[in-house]
């Protein structure tokens, strides 16, 4: 069973851009890019910082404490200082809403 | 979480050593019981359309800078060469070696920021080249930074305190020609070369990431084995003179003279960074030299924003922030005996007018 959430409308998300959204006492951040929308945790795996507040170049979204920079398609690290990957949700666009699979 | 507003690090007895700094059994116990651990720091507001224009990265102020900065680099290495042997070597010797150090601070910082430049690659060679020439294990002061970014000035788990306190003024002085420091990175390099890591690093550098360490101190083992086989083939200092750790002592003092603006004399164990760090304005060839890093309120508020946008950062959030110092002399009427008088009461700083209107 799936449990799309919506999370905003799509216009709500300048294109490179992220927002923060929070569900259930968890913080994700939503991206979009290209005309496609990404969903990962929130909170930058090195310390607590929220993505939300980084700069999304293209496909990569970098943590604004400490510059470290993930991959939002796939969560991956991209160096020091962050060596943990980002857990990453199903985001898809319906409607003009941006909805994403969250995690149980 | 803890917030801006949690600051209970120095109860009435707590008498300050320089014991309190070590990152293992130093006051680090002290200050995560205090909140400031990974803390929330306060920011001063910047709407987030202005934000994104103040994050945006480039490549051609970066590599215009870098392309200057290592023809000034190759042309005063030439006049070494052709001066050496005569009196004016020394002369030359200083010249290069305040070039090829002095500015490769700023760079090891903007380029491990990963801010420098717009491309990746472009970040990690500046940063690699940059290291060696200020003589910085590239993993290790990676990691550093990035708790100095965390715990800023917070006793006990800073690796990166320019003064510690009571101040040590012959250290200081020493470390102007990086005559303590810079052996004792040498020898850690050794050390890292043959996998054995230093305690109190392993606290701040992952484990993943001890590998590297190792294999980047091989490669530096191996430069320097070059450059003193070099020497010997040769029959000459030069080569030494050239790379590697003379440069380093000859060149530390610029470094020093920039760096000691950021912090010395203000308070740690604050969540301010308006408490803790100067803006200073500076001439076009020190911010060249030194790659703006004298707004350095705005550099720890918003490390995401790059060398090249801070001055604009700078007009975004002064009305927010204590008056930036006239220039470095401003700056130093106040280090010099802050410092002094810390050296016999560690407990004193200075205080920066934060604006009222402010959290």
């Amino acid at each position: 069973m799936t449990n799309w959430t919506e999370v905003c409308a799509l216009d709500d998300i300048d294109d490179e851009d992220v927002m923060r959204f929070d569900h259930n006492n968890h913080t994700y951040a939503v991206y979009r890019y290209n005309d496609k929308v990404y969903a990962t945790d929130g909170l930058c795996t090195h310390e607590h910082v929220h993505l939300a507040d980084g700069l999304v170049m293209e496909h990569v979204v970098e943590c604004p404490k400490h510059n470290g920079r993930f991959d939002i398609r796939d969560g991956r690290a991209l160096g020091a200082p962050v060596c943990i990957n980002l857990k990453t949700y199903p985001a898809k666009v319906e409607g003009g809403q941006v909805l994403v699979q969250l995690g149980g | 979480m803890p917030t801006a507003e949690t600051n209970t690090f120095a109860g009435p007895n707590w008498t300050r050593t320089q014991d309190d700094y070590h990152l293992i059994s130093g006051a680090g116990e002290r200050a995560h019981a205090a909140g400031l651990v990974n803390a929330s720091w306060y920011k001063c507001p910047v709407p987030r359309p202005r934000m994104k224009q103040l994050m945006q990265r480039e490549d051609a102020q970066a590599i215009r800078d870098t392309v200057l900065w290592y023809a000034l680099i190759i042309a005063a290495g030439a006049v070494l060469v052709a001066t050496w042997g005569t009196a004016w070597a020394w002369l030359a010797f200083f010249v290069y070696a305040t070039i090829y150090t002095g500015p490769a601070d700023s760079r090891w910082h903007e380029a491990g920021h990963g801010t420098a430049f717009k491309t990746r690659w472009m970040n990690d060679v500046l940063y690699q080249m940059a290291c060696f020439q200020v003589l910085r294990r590239p993993s290790v002061w990676k990691w550093s930074h990035a708790r100095h970014h965390t715990d800023t000035l917070v006793t006990g788990r800073d690796p990166e305190v320019a003064v510690t306190l009571p101040t040590d003024l012959l250290g200081m002085f020493l470390n102007l020609f990086s005559i303590k420091s810079g052996p004792r990175e040498l020898w850690r390099v050794l050390r890292n070369a043959f996998g054995i890591l230093g305690e109190e690093e392993k606290t701040f550098v992952p484990e993943m990431e001890w590998p590297q360490m190792v294999k980047e101190a091989r490669v530096w083992v191996l430069l320097y084995a070059v450059l003193i086989a070099s020497a010997i083939y040769f029959g000459s200092w030069l080569p030494l003179a050239l790379f590697g750790l003379l440069p380093v002592m000859g060149g530390t003092w610029l470094y020093t003279f920039f760096g000691l603006t950021q912090h010395a004399g203000l308070p740690e164990n604050v969540l301010d960074h308006r408490k803790n760090c100067r803006t200073v304005y500076m001439n076009p060839v020190f911010r060249f030299l030194y790659w703006n890093m004298n707004y350095h309120v705005e550099h720890h508020m918003f490390p995401m924003v790059p060398f090249h946008a801070l001055p604009q950062l700078h007009e975004t959030i002064k009305a927010d922030c204590p008056p930036a110092y006239d220039g470095t002399l401003a700056a130093y009427r106040e280090i010099i005996p802050a410092v002094l008088k810390q050296a016999q009461d560690p407990h004193y700083y200075v205080v920066r007018p934060v604006p009222v209107t402010a959290a």
